[in-house]
């Protein structure tokens, strides 16, 4: 089954409907072992318990990036092969996208609490994830304002590029602006390598985080084509009772 | 070319006769540097510590604020129609209406931003450096402009999704044009380092705002 196949909606829901009870069972399942591997691992010498804390927000950091480039993928599958999905997939991967990231950004401000002592520090890391969170919103913002599907497709498309040349760049620059502010070393994550006991729990839960997406993922690619069936059916039976 | 010269002086012509965008532009950033030390106060010490940053925020929101009506006249009078059919690529007719606005709303901000400056107890020489930066950063922020622009006509939407969505654009733009103010006044980094970032962000813009601006654009006329 190619890639051309799924631009059947019909048959893309019988796939989904056919692998999805797969992949929730098995998100469950590495979720439990990765949680399990977490809650077993050593805790670090200078953090104690508090690292922990890395197995859901490093992940989550992890979603929230490659959110942003599959929705890049489905924009240059919608601009250039207007593939039918491609916009259902970057419009049900953005809420999600959006998620993960403020997953990291909570994560992270409770785990600076008492390592660092505040919430909220003006570190590049976290003020970079905090303008990707932003541009989450803005084109969530984008699709809410225009009622018709087909036209938002194209025009969240050309922001998603432009956002995507444009990530990089914004983290180049705020990591710049945080050298220049104030000097590094102020605070000082973890050790210098990350040990076998920690990254192995990490991986784990990476890809039970991987797979969790991909549940979710589906489902709302689901939602929003029977949402968009809906749509049309109540457009219809609107037409029809004006006539 | 004649085309693309004609549109130019068309908008220039345009924005300087009617709607007054360079006054209203320069207006705004007055109103920005006043506001400001009533609300820190009227510490000149503090005041010139973050002078640059203050300009560089006023201008920043008036090159926004001037961009809502950048395409949406020309889609109400058919104007953009016209364009869209022209023998002239629409990237290149993008680009040269970008020049225009820049000409008639980002240059009069550099112009008078030195003079601000004065309020906020920066003397003339450092006004200048600041004003320098604008020179070198106010195209990017513009041409990253049009793409909003182009999608707030494509959406039939503007008000505030426009900045909402070119504000995280613009921080790159932001954060090099405040380091190489800052860098002229006080170092410790070389002037040039940003400065040249700066410039570099501004290519980079006058490539990209024009292209995904035109793509959005062609979305409108469906």
């Amino acid at each position: 089954m190619s890639l051309i196949d799924l631009a059947n909606p019909t048959r893309f829901l019988a796939l989904v409907q056919r692998t999805l009870p797969w992949l929730a069972g098995a998100t469950a399942a590495i979720f439990a072992l990765g949680l399990w591997l977490g809650w077993a691992a050593p805790d670090d010498y200078q953090q104690g318990a508090t690292v922990k804390i890395m197995f859901i927000h490093v992940p989550a950091a992890w979603l929230g990036l490659f959110c942003w480039v599959l929705m890049s993928a489905s924009a240059l599958g919608t601009l250039v092969w207007r593939h039918p999905l491609a916009d259902v997939a970057a419009k049900a991967a953005a809420p999600i996208g959006a998620a993960f990231t403020l997953l990291c950004l909570v994560t992270g401000a409770l785990w600076g609490r008492p390592m660092w002592g505040t919430y909220w520090v003006w570190d590049a890391r976290l003020t970079s994830m905090l303008i990707l969170f932003l541009m989450y919103l803005g084109l969530i913002a984008l699709w809410r304002t225009v009622e018709d599907p087909s036209r938002g497709a194209r025009a969240a498309a050309i922001l998603i590029l432009v956002g995507l040349i444009n990530i990089p760049i914004v983290k180049f620059s705020v990591d710049w602006w945080n050298t220049l502010h104030q000097p590094a070393a102020v605070f000082r994550v973890g050790g210098p390598t990350i040990h076998p006991s920690l990254l192995w729990p990490l991986l784990i839960m990476a890809l039970a985080f991987m797979l969790l997406f991909a549940t979710l993922h589906l489902a709302a690619m689901r939602n929003e084509i029977l949402r968009r069936r809906v749509r049309t059916l109540q457009l219809m039976r609107a037409v029809a009772q004006g006539a | 070319m004649n085309a693309l010269l004609a549109l130019l002086q068309r908008e220039v012509r345009l924005a300087v006769r009617i709607g007054g965008g360079a006054l209203i532009g320069t207006l705004f950033l007055l109103a920005v540097v006043i506001v400001v030390p009533f609300a820190i106060g009227p510490d000149l010490n503090l005041l010139r510590r973050i002078g640059p940053a203050i300009l560089w925020i006023g201008v920043l929101l008036a090159s926004l604020l001037a961009l809502d009506r950048l395409f949406a006249a020309d889609h109400e009078d058919g104007a953009l129609d016209l364009m869209l059919m022209a023998s002239a690529p629409l990237e290149l007719t993008v680009a040269v209406k970008g020049a225009a606005h820049w000409l008639t709303t980002g240059l009069p901000l550099v112009v008078v931003a030195p003079l601000m400056g004065l309020f906020l107890d920066l003397d003339l020489g450092t006004g200048l450096m600041v004003a320098a930066t604008m020179l070198a950063g106010t195209p990017a922020l513009t041409f990253l402009g049009l793409i909003g622009a182009a999608l707030a006509v494509a959406l039939r939407r503007g008000g505030l999704l426009l900045p909402v969505l070119i504000l995280p654009l613009a921080i790159p733009v932001l954060v090099f044009g405040v380091a190489a103010s800052q860098a002229a006044i006080v170092g410790p980094v070389p002037f040039g380092t940003p400065f040249t970032i700066l410039c570099a962000l501004t290519l980079a813009s006058l490539v990209l705002g024009p292209v995904a601006a035109a793509a959005a654009l062609r979305l409108a006329r469906e």
